[in-house]
């Protein structure tokens, strides 16, 4: 008999009582393979139906988008290339009220004027079909099915945008290019006629509107021609290019953050099944040290015994790998359905080889690797084992076993490599698996910490308060020998420490959002927007005529840099310097205000505002911390600003923090009231009104009088954040759920592993006269005190890390949700409760008679 | 104190029944010292747990101390150990999350007590008292990691006397002891057996130990092969 095969053999005939048991370990491994196959293969499926379909999704081959009309040496270029031969069409984007006259209701929407020939690529659906052709005559508007709902219109009523009126020619399903621009999928959409636009009114000194040119050229070739031949055009004229190219590169990047993200998710799931696999392995390798000392009493050497042990181990992660990997593409083949009204293409599945065989790999490595440590006590038993049980002290390890550390050193290295594998940069990998170091470590200090209170509560329970037997005997229980509290505690710690965080954010973001307009009497609820210089007194006196006067009126003066320290911002991009000040923030449009003092949700944090009215010039200016560092700037630099070509020179005198969640109108830059004073400007104006219909009735006042004046209810902004948030928190909440059914399949196998102590305890304390009723509360009690430490660990670091993102991150004030966090605490102690009961059901159906045959 | 009548346990086995008690009969009475001998597999343990309720026969009834076990339920007969029945086993049985003082006290704790916690102090002074007459003075609070084999099996004895039981079985108490040790636990069950006049059936394949007991049952095969009594 060869060795390697007398190996394989013992392996598999050693494994012959606790196969089901092993299986239950690997579990875990299982959830985190099926993720990782599912969201790769996925992703592989989606990243190639975006490259057969980039210039769908863009509509066209190359797209011009400016914040202002395209200069004349734009269109000059537009003009030539149109009499080159190449198709040039037009979309305009800016939001509007929309009013229906019929039904007296009016929205806010995302209103899209298209013209020559767009789209160009790809299939526009309507209803009735052919209504989008109704857009290349005049006065006619296709619109989101959503907006006829919310507006109780109907196909072929009248829809007033503006000074004109449009015949509602049907609803769009379907528009390539549809998520570019504009407001997405916040606001519903309406397309109009682009000549129609200037008809309307709407475009008027500050209004925010975004004008592109979409080209239709020959491929992607021709479009990256165009658009390196006329870069320095377009980088003058503050003109974006993007190419269908770009686009498909945009959401492929974003499809691989997501898919990096959930990949992140399958990594965490794999590790916390690794800490399951370690512990479970570690109890089930003690309980094989008789078997083990007879080995080796027999002949077996030390390599030989680890190495069946070590096979064992491999096999495992084997089989539950590859059950993983099967229900991965499982996932994968369902995905395309449930996700049909997400996805904005047509995705065509196919099994993906490499992604099946790194799960694989991954699925064994990871059992392997976290497998080593605990299989290391095999080599340390003594063949006098087999005679008589060792005391306490010879069976102690020695101190320094230079293979323990190889072992730890064997897993980090494991963990980092998987994090590289998963990372698209070495720094995000190294960040990664940082985190998860950080995490898991901090989660194993909490563990230690957590059941070391318990253990001295329960001593104190014991002398001083007498607790009852039941619930002392339960809490003890967690120091059984043999016992996985710790990895069990850690496992679901993780899951409740990311439900629990992500319930904090949450509460604390949008108690700010209400906390600080609605709930809040006197703060403004309604916001009208884009108000002209003539239209100011007008407004002011609707608002006053409806009993709701103006709370607030902010001037809006639109500029960009001319200068920084007498350095236009070419210069300063083209000079070399170690740390660039960002150019997106060098070009950007700002739109600043003017005033001379800061607000409440504001706090200056370098200089000193100023007295007055200012001195000037040069005037004084206050920036917001993040931009002065973006920009590279601090209190004593100049910073020249140019106002519809008028230059204002300026001194940046203080720096502030900004309160941004609160929904107020707030500022990169502020200035003092000399310096704008007679620049053009445009106004916000702010309002409360208490009651929805109030607010919907003044919103209609006001826009039927003056048309480009754009009015927003804080209500809906409200539940439009929310719907974000929601979204967002979706994400965390699966990847916190993931985490938690991960958790409770660790505590399956926790619970396994421990089986025999727990029915020969079981018998035992039966012959002792326990009752059944005694017995399940000794288990309740055990597995409520696991549950609650696994809710408080994770309850307590998510409190901690809470905090630190609302204090470093979000910037605003904390607040301690304490009623869904108890409900956190009480849910996992629950979970962990039915879940340990149910596994030990064996432990009232097996007799006292256990107790005798145990020998 | 402790009459079986035809007590019969038939297990299966890979599909076919497989009889390893066939009507055992046996009567102790109180105070009364029997020890059940006989070679490995003889159904020594077996009869054992019939004879405390541990498991239930398929034939034949079992009368402890007044009750018929039969007429009662899985926890009537726990109840019933708990109150009336101690134990010793082979390979000690200690908790080992818990301390020796509190090891003693499990079976006073399963009991319902009185509320005044009067009761409380005198648990924890019976599981005191008991500890000191099997020596153990000063190791109450050592885990059973920390005592050697002895003296868990002392602890267990502690344990099994604290309810003060009517009867105590004991399967092969000394089964995991060297000689010595042996000789001075059994000299521990004498002497608890003469001073609180506890009845104690004893299962052992050890000779000299058998020759400590007032009667002995041998059993082979499953039925009683021999009956020798000297009191």
């Amino acid at each position: 008999m060869s060795r390697p095969a007398s190996i394989l053999r013992l392996s598999w005939r050693e494994t012959r009582a606790s196969r089901r048991r092993l299986l239950l370990f690997g579990s875990a491994i299982s959830i985190g393979v099926a993720t990782l196959v599912a969201i790769r293969s996925f992703t592989a499926d989606v990243e190639a139906a975006v490259h057969r379909q980039a210039r769908e999704l863009l509509g066209a081959d190359l797209l011009l988008t400016s914040n202002r009309p395209f200069t004349p040496p734009v269109e000059a270029l537009l003009d030539s290339l149109g009499r080159q031969g190449v198709t040039v069409g037009r979309r305009t984007l800016l939001s509007s009220m929309a009013y229906v006259r019929r039904s007296d209701a009016t929205r806010l929407v995302d209103l899209r004027a298209v013209g020559g020939g767009f789209p160009f690529y790809g299939r526009v659906e309507t209803a009735p079909p052919g209504a989008w052709r109704a857009l290349d005559g005049a006065d006619a508007a296709v619109v989101d099915t959503s907006l006829l709902v919310e507006l109780h219109a109907a196909i072929g009523d009248t829809l007033e945008l503006g000074r004109r009126s449009f015949r509602i020619a049907g609803v769009a399903t379907e528009v390539p290019g549809r998520l570019s621009g504009g407001f997405g999928e916040l606001l519903p959409q309406v397309y109009i006629p682009v000549r129609d636009v200037e008809g309307t009114g709407l475009v008027v000194f500050g209004s925010r509107a975004t004008y592109q040119a979409l080209l239709k050229l020959d491929g992607e070739r021709a479009a990256r021609h165009i658009e390196a031949l006329h870069r320095r055009l377009f980088e003058k004229e503050a003109v974006r290019a993007r190419t269908a190219g770009d686009a498909e590169a945009g959401l492929t990047n974003s499809l691989d953050q997501l898919s990096s993200f959930l990949q992140f998710v399958g990594l965490i799931a794999l590790l916390l099944g690794g800490i399951g696999v370690a512990s479970g392995i570690g109890a089930f390798v003690a309980g094989k040290l008789d078997t083990i000392a007879v080995l080796r009493c027999l002949g077996a050497e030390r390599p030989f015994v680890f190495a069946v042990y070590l096979l064992q181990a491999a096999a495992l992660g084997l089989v539950a790998a590859a059950a993983g990997a099967a229900l991965g593409v499982a996932v994968q083949f369902l995905l395309p359905t449930l996700l049909a009204g997400v996805l904005p293409l047509d995705v065509a599945v196919s099994v993906e080889p490499g992604a099946i065989v790194a799960g694989l790999v991954i699925g064994v490595v990871v059992a392997v690797l976290f497998a080593l440590r605990p299989l290391l006590e095999v080599r340390l038993v003594s063949p006098l084992q087999a005679l008589r049980k060792p005391f306490e002290d010879e069976a102690a390890r020695p101190p320094r076993d230079p293979w323990r550390l190889a072992a730890f050193g064997l897993l980090a290295v494991g963990v980092f490599a998987l994090a590289m594998n998963q990372a698209d940069r070495p720094a995000v990998g190294l960040g990664f698996a940082a985190a998860i170091g950080v995490a898991i470590g901090v989660l194993a200090l909490a563990a230690r910490a957590a059941t070391w209170l318990a253990r001295r509560t329960v001593r104190l329970g014991a002398r001083g308060a007498r607790w009852p037997y039941v619930v002392r005997q339960g809490i003890a229980n967690l120091y059984r020998p043999r016992n996985q509290t710790r990895a069990v505690i850690v496992a679901l710690g993780f899951g409740v420490t990311l439900l629990a965080t992500l319930y904090i954010v949450q509460a604390n973001l949008l108690g700010q959002v209400q906390f600080t307009t609605l709930a809040t009497p006197g703060q403004p609820n309604l916001v009208f927007v884009d108000i002209q210089p003539d239209q100011e007194a007008g407004v002011e006196s609707l608002l006053a005529a409806s009993g709701h006067p103006a709370l607030q009126r902010v001037p809006i003066v639109p500029m960009r840099i001319a200068a920084i320290d007498g350095k236009t911002p070419a210069e300063l991009l083209e000079s070399p310097r170690t740390r660039p000040p960002s150019p997106w923030m060098l070009r950007r449009e700002f739109r600043s205000t003017f005033r001379d003092s800061a607000t409440s949700s504001e706090r200056v944090v370098a200089g000193a505002w100023w007295h007055g009215p200012g001195a000037g010039p040069p005037y004084p200016v206050s920036l917001s911390a993040d931009v002065a560092q973006d920009l590279r700037v601090g209190v004593g630099d100049r910073i020249d600003w140019s106002v519809q070509g008028v230059t204002v020179p300026t001194t940046v005198v203080a720096l502030r923090t900004v309160e941004w969640a609160r929904f107020e109108p707030n500022f990169f830059a502020v200035f003092s009231s000399a310096a704008l004073r007679t620049a053009p400007r445009s106004t916000v104006m702010l309002a409360r009104v208490e009651d929805a219909a109030g607010r919907s009735r003044l919103q209609r006042a006001v826009s039927e009088r003056y048309a480009n004046v754009t009015s927003f209810d804080v209500a809906l902004v409200q539940a439009t954040v929310e719907r974000i948030l929601r979204r967002v928190a979706l994400a965390i909440r699966f990847m916190a759920a993931f985490s938690l059914a991960t958790g409770a399949l660790v505590l399956l196998g926790a619970v396994a592993a421990g089986r025999l102590e727990r029915i020969r305890e079981g018998a035992l304390l039966k012959a002792l006269g326990a009752t059944r009723r005694q017995l399940s509360r000794i288990l309740l009690a055990e597995y409520v005190a696991l549950g609650l430490l696994a809710g408080l660990v994770g309850v307590g670091l998510s409190v901690g890390g809470g905090w630190a993102m609302m204090r470093f991150v979000f910037d605003v004030t904390f607040r301690l949700p304490a009623a869904p966090l108890l409900a956190v605490l009480a849910v996992t102690a629950a979970l962990v409760a039915v879940v340990g009961i149910a596994a030990s059901r064996e432990v009232f159906r097996r007799t006292a008679v256990e107790v005798l045959r145990d020998a | 104190m402790l009459i079986a009548r035809d007590l019969t346990k038939t297990y299966s086995s890979g599909g076919r029944p497989l009889t390893v008690l066939k009507e055992v009969s046996l009567e102790v009475e109180a105070g009364g010292f029997l020890a059940i001998v006989g070679p490995s597999g003889c159904g020594k343990t077996t009869l054992l747990g019939l004879l405390a309720g541990l498991d239930t026969p398929t034939g034949g009834s079992v009368l402890l101390d007044g009750s018929d076990l039969a007429t009662l339920s899985e926890d009537g007969r726990a109840r019933l150990r708990g109150a009336k029945v101690g134990f010793v086993f082979q390979t000690f049985q200690l908790i080992p999350t818990l301390t020796a003082l509190e090891n003693v006290q499990v079976p006073l704790e399963l009991v319902p007590r009185r509320q005044d916690g009067k009761g409380e102090e005198a648990v924890v002074d019976r599981a005191r008292t008991l500890l000191a007459r099997v020596g153990l003075e000063g190791r109450e609070h050592h885990y059973p990691a920390q005592l050697s084999g002895g003296e868990q099996q002392r602890v267990a004895i502690a344990r099994a006397f604290v309810n003060r039981p009517v009867i105590l079985f004991a399967d092969e108490p000394t089964g995991n002891l060297d000689a010595d040790t042996g000789a001075r636990i059994i000299d521990l069950l004498d002497a608890l057996n003469r001073e609180s006049g506890t009845t104690i059936v004893l299962a052992t394949h050890d000779a000299d130990l058998a020759a400590r007991a007032k009667r002995t049952l041998r059993l082979v095969n499953g039925a009683v092969a021999h009956e020798d009594g000297r009191a």
